[in-house]
């Protein structure tokens, strides 16, 4: 007899196919979607959303060939306040979030981790792109799509109820495995950016929800170079939307460098000046083998690997870059790796 | 599907012929049509030119609620319980939403039943300006039947037209149109064993709802289509039959329902039983037309509780998962669940309302099945109590 599973099904392609791989390995699986919007869409408009009512027949669907018993959680409740609730605050506190890696860590595996151990599911298994072996997470086989960086803020304990069926498989062989099992979601559009923000708008979102407040766009020198309707909106190592009239003395591009959000002041200035070697991080979660080598760290999704050091100090963890980095945000993730392995994470308070 | 049904329906659909041809085959399907026409009638106490048949509850729903409505304009107060089907609430839902009713949603008692008194003080409010009045005749989440003979009495004392959504009570309870005084009763197919997809609305003489679909006017100009004469015969097989075994399959239900009820109660000591408390064995009888009419206070196949505590969804689930199908009986929402609007009008919170479940028993259902049942139960409450209420 294998494990009793729950396999969470968004309508997409990924978990369709993960789902019916570990129900062919002989396990006892149940599909569950997760219903996340209290007032959901009735469909999908390209690659933005992920809880339509569109999507959950398509999961109902895909678990009707796959041939094993499909509910729906309702989980809009917990995702508002864990994740939406969540991103709005972060960037009212001038820092930059990842809702995909708060909703793996409050949400996925989380509230519907216990609950499914409470009715007797030994674990979840998701379509995430990442090798899960032995509680050990590490790279996918396909780098471009590879998600271990938004499951390295899961604890050894919530890994050790993880199942992610196609970290050896790449995109295209998971399209062609679901085109052969029938599965009607094998040509469906990856989901890019923030489910929760169909149209993509996300400044509009937050001018909805924090409120537009004049304030100003100032140079490292404290010179008023352009306004902006709330500091919310941006993002370090921003360059695009900035609104500045004048150009740089120097006729070069001007990046967001910090966002103040007490004073609502954004400070621009020159790609050099984005440039950190050292990160400040909070408390860290060690969830992969504790002897490693060839550590690196990554800072953001789908970003750049960075060899590193690091040392736990006060509770928290210093990370020192070999090679200097840029847009490094309060706010996301630092993910450290021991070649494509994931050792641990921490969230990142701050770089020079 | 029945046997009978599966056999009748078989037959015509080996025959050519449309029901609305003057020729030979179009005579003969004709012929089908009408000798099912009269068979439903006879079984449910109606006259033949009252059966129009339909695609099912819901279109029979529709014609007479929107069409009553539409007839009798310009009176805009639809008066429909709080418990009714969607099929029902929704085109009354939507006759306010577009068409200017006003909708009037009847309160129900803590088992859900509508009183007399309670529609006759709705209708007081303004009668000449009621243009139609629509109970159930049974829940078909609790159960619980209404005093339908009784509401149509008031309802006429305005000379108020009365539908009822017969849908569970046929095949599981003595139906009789002609005695229920009823101006229009729904009925469907696929709820006794007939086909999907078939259904009649049984409409007195003399009541002319406007049409919700115009066309060939094959129906007494109050229904149009193509009449599906194989599944009509089906139909008619089902509902002979189902009327036939009916006093039998109920009193066996009944005592098995009871046997479930306790129990349920037994294993799951603070289990609150929703709908009507009574049993079998409290019958009302009256007598009536020679022949004894039998209504009991609750669907003889229905036994509904509430499990505090627990999430009625993952109760569902992990039943399921031990080979017990039951129902939440809640409507799902944008796919999700929501508490069961017939519950809430009978004055559960939100909780209860979500902790709830629906078992019916049918022709099929064993002592084994309860047997069942009561093996995995309590496992099943004490593992989603753990779950919680999410």
């Amino acid at each position: 007899m294998g494990l009793r599973v729950l396999a969470a099904m968004s309508g997409g392609v990924d978990s369709a196919v993960a789902a019916a791989r570990i129900a062919e390995a002989g396990h006892d699986v149940t599909g569950v979607h997760l219903a996340l919007s209290a007032n959901p869409q009735s469909h999908r408009t390209g690659a933005r959303g992920c809880c339509t009512i569109e999507d959950s027949r398509d999961a109902r669907r895909a678990a009707d060939v796959i041939g094993i018993p499909f509910y729906i959680w309702d989980m809009a409740e917990r995702f508002q306040r864990d994740v939406i609730e969540d991103f709005v605050s972060e960037y009212a506190a001038g820092r930059t979030p990842n809702p995909c890696l708060r909703c793996n860590e409050k949400i996925k595996f989380s509230a519907v981790l216990d609950r499914a151990l409470a009715l007797g599911f030994d674990a979840v298994a998701t379509g995430h792109h990442a090798r899960l072996v032995d509680g050990v997470l590490s790279r996918s086989a396909d780098q471009g799509k590879d998600q271990s960086y938004v499951l390295g803020v899961l604890t050894r304990e919530q890994l050790g109820h993880a199942i992610f069926p196609l970290g050896d498989s790449t995109k295209a062989e998971v399209r062609e495995e679901a085109a052969r099992r029938g599965l009607t979601v094998a040509d469906k559009p990856d989901s890019h950016d923030i489910c929760f923000i169909a149209d993509g708008d996300t400044r509009g979102f937050l001018s909805e929800r924090l409120g537009a407040a004049e304030g100003p766009i100032v140079d490292q020198e404290g010179a008023v170079v352009g306004s902006h309707q709330g500091a919310h909106g941006f993002t370090i190592g921003q360059r695009k939307g900035l609104r500045i009239d004048r150009p740089a003395p120097d006729g070069r591009p001007r990046y967001v460098l910090s966002i103040e959000p007490v004073s609502n002041t954004v400070t621009v200035g020159p790609r050099a000046a984005l440039e950190v070697t050292s990160i400040t991080c909070g408390a860290p979660v060690w969830n992969g083998p504790s002897r490693f080598d060839d550590l690196t760290v990554q800072l953001r999704a789908h970003g750049e690997v960075y060899g590193c050091r690091f040392e736990e100090a006060g509770g928290g963890l210093r990370i020192d870059l070999d090679r200097p980095a840029t847009g490094v945000a309060a706010g996301q993730a630092a993910v450290l790796y021991s070649g494509a392995t994931v050792i641990g994470s921490a969230t990142i308070l701050s770089a020079s | 599907m029945l046997p009978e049904a599966i056999e009748a329906m078989t037959v015509q659909l080996q025959q050519v012929g449309n029901a609305s041809s003057l020729h030979g085959a179009g005579r003969r399907m004709r012929r089908v049509v009408e000798e099912s026409r009269e068979t439903i009638a006879d079984a449910l106490g109606a006259r033949p030119s009252e059966v129009v048949f339909t695609s099912g509850g819901t279109e029979a729903d529709n014609l007479a609620i929107k069409g009553f409505y539409w007839a009798r304009r310009p009176r805009r107060r639809v008066l429909i319980s709080s418990v009714e089907h969607h099929a029902a609430l929704d085109p009354a839902q939507w006759l306010a939403d577009s068409q200017g009713a006003a909708v009037e949603l009847l309160e129900v008692d803590e088992h859900g039943r509508v009183r007399p008194e309670t529609l006759r003080a709705a209708i007081a409010r303004d009668p000449d300006d009621v243009a139609v009045v629509s109970v159930m005749w049974a829940n078909n989440e609790v159960g619980t039947v209404q005093p339908v003979r009784e509401l149509a009495a008031v309802a006429h004392e305005h000379g108020i037209p009365f539908h009822t959504d017969a849908v569970q009570a046929v095949g599981q309870l003595p139906v009789s149109f002609a005695e229920s005084g009823v101006d229009a009763l729904t009925l469907t197919g696929h709820k006794i064993g007939g086909p999907m997809g078939a259904g009649a609305l049984l409409l007195a003489r003399g009541q002319t709802p406007v049409s919700v679909q115009h066309g060939g006017g094959q129906e007494r100009d109050v229904r149009s289509g193509t009449l599906d004469a194989p599944a009509i015969a089906g139909l008619a097989a089902a509902v002979s039959t189902a009327v036939k075994e009916q006093e039998a399959l109920s009193r066996r239900l009944a005592s098995l329902r009871d046997e479930l009820i306790e129990r349920v109660r037994a294993a799951v000591p603070d289990v609150v039983l929703n709908g009507d408390p009574g049993h079998a064995s409290q019958q009302s009888a009256s007598a009536s037309g020679g022949r004894p009419e039998v209504s009991p206070g609750r669907l003889p196949g229905n036994a509904h509780f509430s499990f505090p505590g627990c999430e009625g969804d993952a109760l569902l689930m992990l039943l399921d998962a031990k080979g017990v199908e039951c129902s939440t009986g809640s409507a799902c929402s944008a796919g999700v669940a929501q508490p069961s609007h017939v519950l809430l009008a009978m004055g559960a919170d939100a909780a209860a309302a979500r902790g709830s479940l629906r078992f019916t028993l049918g022709h099929t259902s064993t002592r084994d099945d309860v047997d069942r049942l009561i093996e995995v139960l309590p496992a099943a409450v004490e593992r989603a109590r753990r779950a919680g209420l999410g």
